[in-house]
């Protein structure tokens, strides 16, 4: 299969767009799941409150939040796919500059030290690009996420010893969701790194946070871990933007990696309960859209 | 827990009106104001040519789109989504903005600290939530973007906005030091050890992180 980069360009700005307005079914089921088992008054009405916004964008066709993030594209090559790779990665970069532009959107990146905001969300590095491979046949997905910076800046990484055991992850995820307390626009997604190298954890705590609701960890260890971390966060009662309540997070995602025989460490990344994404499906017979 | 329609600007005795739990719905101006727009301002000396005394001010910064001035669109840029940001960034800017500016209320999410909790009860001030991330919602309460200043720090300007119905808003910060989110933080606190007792975390062998 041969990937028309014009094509993707198309993909990267529709996906931006496509991402910001629509949450994904998973999350909108997520919500109706807290709604059934909240039990604190101010609660249920923050609740109803997020659940009439998502009605509302998709009436008005209005973004979700005002936060339009920092642009991430994570990108899957299937088998049997030719691209030239830095097209590929030009041509989501200016899909990327053409949403903020045609749309309009605000522009969130700026340069990390002078500040300078080109309104292209786009900047040194940014859109974030991760590209990967898979076994499927002619198939290429391109997966956007506006990562907002009330959650990301609830970002953590502890390189815990071997001899502090699972319970420096344990601990570590319990005092993160308390330091975030509602700055972090809870109900969440706490996403868990473990094991790797330190920026393979935070990543690995990313691809957590951003998983869809329903998925598990693939590993039978780190599945139990997350069944016991996502009842044990919602006891803390920080409940819907930190003003009390059960809803604290919509669950706890684990992503592992193997690591050094010294080393024990557990990143957190946390998303914000307008979990938004986005993503392209590139096949023979075309471009579908979905989450 | 009363309900307030206020009409901006607002008198010292309204704000110390307000109590922890009340609601309140906004109607007038409205000012949004950012983390570069109050690093400006209070770490660098600029000035706004806007009078903020007694107003509210919100913590945003907006999807706008530039068009011709007109009577709709006074200050050439129309309203596209108007949401709310993190309010505790902004901590340490809370008493500048009510000692020299004379802001009386700041809508925001997340809640503010200890010295913003101090400021609002020696100053006359109070704390408004807005449910963050429901910006698509709040977009509909805006009518106008009535003019703006500081637009070199765009979208972190100081933006002048025209709202109706604007709320309801919960009092989570009053001028009586009640803070719903000092409350929770510390109940949430106090659960941390039976949390992690169910956890099997028989002994703390890690370090809290504080």
């Amino acid at each position: 299969m041969d990937v028309d980069l014009k094509s993707v360009e198309e993909a990267a700005k529709e996906l931006y767009i496509r991402a910001l307005k629509i949450l994904p079914d998973d999350i909108k089921q997520g919500f109706a799941t807290l709604q059934a088992g909240e039990t604190h008054a101010t609660a249920k009405s923050v609740l109803d409150t997020m659940v009439r916004n998502i009605a509302v964008a998709e009436e008005t066709r209005n973004l979700l939040c005002q936060d339009t993030g920092i642009p991430i594209y994570n990108v899957i090559l299937g088998r049997d796919v030719v691209v030239d790779g830095m097209g590929l990665k030009a041509a989501i970069r200016r899909g990327c500059e053409r949403a903020t532009r045609e749309h309009p959107l605000r522009s969130s990146v700026v340069h990390p030290i002078s500040r300078a905001n080109a309104h292209t969300s786009t900047g040194r590095e940014v859109p974030v690009i991760h590209i990967d491979f898979s076994d499927a046949p002619e198939r290429l997905e391109i997966e956007m996420i506006p990562k907002g910076s009330g959650s990301e800046n609830n970002s953590w990484l502890r390189m815990a010893i071997p001899a502090e055991g699972v319970d420096a992850i344990r601990t570590f995820v319990v005092d993160c969701v308390l330091e975030a307390g509602g700055k972090t626009c809870p109900p969440t997604i706490v996403g868990v790194g473990v094991g790797g190298t330190a920026d393979l954890c935070v990543h690995l705590a990313k691809r957590a946070a951003t998983r869809p609701l329903g998925s598990h960890c693939d590993d039978p260890d780190g599945a139990k871990l997350e069944e016991a971390l996502s009842t044990a966060v919602n006891r803390l009662g920080v409940g819907p933007q930190g003003l009390g309540g059960d809803s604290t997070a919509f669950a706890v995602h684990v992503e592992l990696a193997a690591t050094h025989i010294t080393m024990n460490p557990v990143a957190v990344n946390m998303q914000c309960h307008s979990a938004r994404r986005a993503r392209a499906t590139f096949t023979p017979s075309g471009v579908d859209y979905g989450f | 827990m009363a309900h307030h329609h206020f009409v901006t600007p607002i008198t010292e005795e309204q704000v110390r009106l307000l109590q922890v739990n009340d609601t309140v719905t906004l109607e007038g101006a409205l000012f949004g104001i950012r983390d570069a727009t109050q690093i400006h301002m209070f770490d660098r000396g600029r000035t706004t040519r806007f009078d903020l005394r007694g107003h509210a001010v919100i913590h945003t910064a907006p999807n706008v789109r530039k068009v011709p001035r007109s009577p709709e669109y006074p200050a050439g840029y129309a309203p596209v989504c108007v949401g709310t940001t993190t309010s505790i960034r902004m901590e340490r800017f809370t008493r500048p903005l009510m000692s020299t500016c004379g802001v009386r209320l700041i809508i925001g999410k997340g809640g503010l600290g200890e010295a913003s909790s101090k400021a609002f009860g020696e100053l006359g001030g109070a704390y408004l939530a807005i449910i963050g991330g429901t910006a698509a919602l709040e977009t509909t309460w805006v009518e106008a973007i009535e003019d703006v200043d500081l637009d070199d720090l765009n979208p972190e300007s100081l933006w002048r906005f025209r709202v109706r119905g604007f709320g309801p808003l919960l009092v989570a910060m009053d001028a009586h030091g009640a803070s719903l989110y000092s409350e929770v933080g510390m109940a949430a606190r106090r659960a941390r050890a039976e949390v992690l007792a169910s956890l099997g975390v028989k002994t703390e062998r890690a370090q809290p992180r504080d």
